[in-house]
């Protein structure tokens, strides 16, 4: 294997090991809105670290410039998803799980 | 082998959110999971196009990116309204 | 100005998802990114709302300064996920929004939202509600730091 080879593979277990903590993050957290956060460990660092692995691999070509547009995508669209779920449980009246002293600030 | 370990990690990902969305509770548990699942597909499919050699994945990928917040945005809408077609009531005098 | 801006980009998209450069598909690209900005225009979405180039200097000074955000609060909130002893403390705040516009505040509620630790669950008029994974989440966004920079963001078209 080339070194370049050796950086994607490490590039793309690093963005594995981080789907997979926050997968596990998925069934530890209490919540549902604590869940919320660990979803969005996968698709920031998770789904940023396996796409930029990928690049490496790809080189300067077409489908690196796909992979790009790939993770734009996530990332505009991924907050959007998770803000509508947010809001949809909120109005729905799902209570959060409150740490000490985690009250609504300034109301 | 340089795909191994991130496909191992992948597909454990999927499984594990598919026991959230089996596990619930409530109807947005699940649809996260779903969601989370969906991104992970994405991303299965974008290293699928590496192993197999074949550029079509990518384009595979990016459709099934869009239809998953689509999806979960018409999934939620579904639940709120009980129908996709209506207009949404405006927000803006709730709060 | 926009509307050329806006039929380049939809060309150039049109390039990287063909991948082939016969002079056939290469016309037929440009022919399609004038009939889109040409329906876009009858939709009257080619604003700079809708194509927001007026942001692209700002947004290669922003950009750079999220990702560190984005990875510096996903690695702790990974942290907190693995510890045995899962150390939440999960907190809702009411964070101020100082941006004048819609397209600001869209800004800043979804750079709350992609933070890891940190989800904003109603976008107000001048300020949200967001829930944080812990304190320290919370107190890193009470202190205003992304608020002055999605602000300085948006003026920068001034």
């Amino acid at each position: 294997m080339t070194p370049a080879d050796w950086i994607s593979m490490a590039l793309l277990a690093a963005g594995g090991a981080f789907c997979v903590v926050g997968a596990v993050g998925m069934l530890r957290m209490p919540d549902f809105y604590t869940r919320m956060h660990a979803a969005s460990v996968i698709e920031t660092l998770g789904a940023g670290l396996v796409i930029a692995g990928l690049m490496v691999q790809a080189g300067f070509t077409l489908a690196s410039a796909k992979l790009a547009i790939l993770a734009a995508l996530i990332f505009f669209a991924s907050p959007t998803a998770t803000h509508a779920l947010a809001k949809a449980a909120h109005e729905r009246g799902v209570e959060p799980v409150l740490g000490e002293g985690g009250g609504e600030g300034g109301k | 082998m340089i795909y191994a370990p991130a496909i191992a990690a992948l597909l454990a990902t999927i499984g594990l959110a598919l026991v959230r969305a089996f596990l619930g509770p409530t109807l947005f548990d699940r649809a996260l999971a779903a969601n989370a699942i969906g991104t992970v597909a994405m991303l299965l499919l974008a290293v699928l196009e590496f192993l197999t050699g074949r550029p079509e994945y990518t384009d595979l990928a990016m459709v099934y990116g869009l239809l998953n917040v689509v999806g979960t945005i018409a999934v939620l809408k579904f639940f709120r309204l009980g129908d996709l077609g209506r207009e949404s009531p405006v927000d803006e005098g709730e709060r | 100005m926009r509307k050329l801006s806006a039929a380049v980009s939809l060309f150039v998209f049109w390039v990287l998802l063909s991948g082939y450069f016969t002079p056939f598909l290469l016309t037929a690209g440009a022919v399609c990114a004038v009939a889109v900005v040409a329906f876009a225009r009858r939709l009257e979405v080619v604003d700079p709302e809708g194509h927001p180039i007026d942001f692209s200097g700002s947004a290669l000074r922003y950009w750079p300064w999220l990702g560190v955000e984005i990875v510096k609060s996903a690695w702790d909130v990974a942290k907190v996920i693995v510890h045995p002893r899962l150390p939440i403390s999960p907190a809702l705040v009411r964070v101020p929004a100082t941006q004048k516009s819609a397209l600001g505040r869209v800004v800043y509620a979804n750079s709350i939202t992609l933070t890891p630790g940190t989800v904003t669950i109603v976008a107000g008029r001048d300020e949200f509600l967001v829930h944080a994974l812990t304190r320290a989440g919370a107190e890193g966004l009470a202190s205003g730091d992304m608020d002055r920079r999605v602000t300085r963001f948006e003026g920068a078209r001034q």
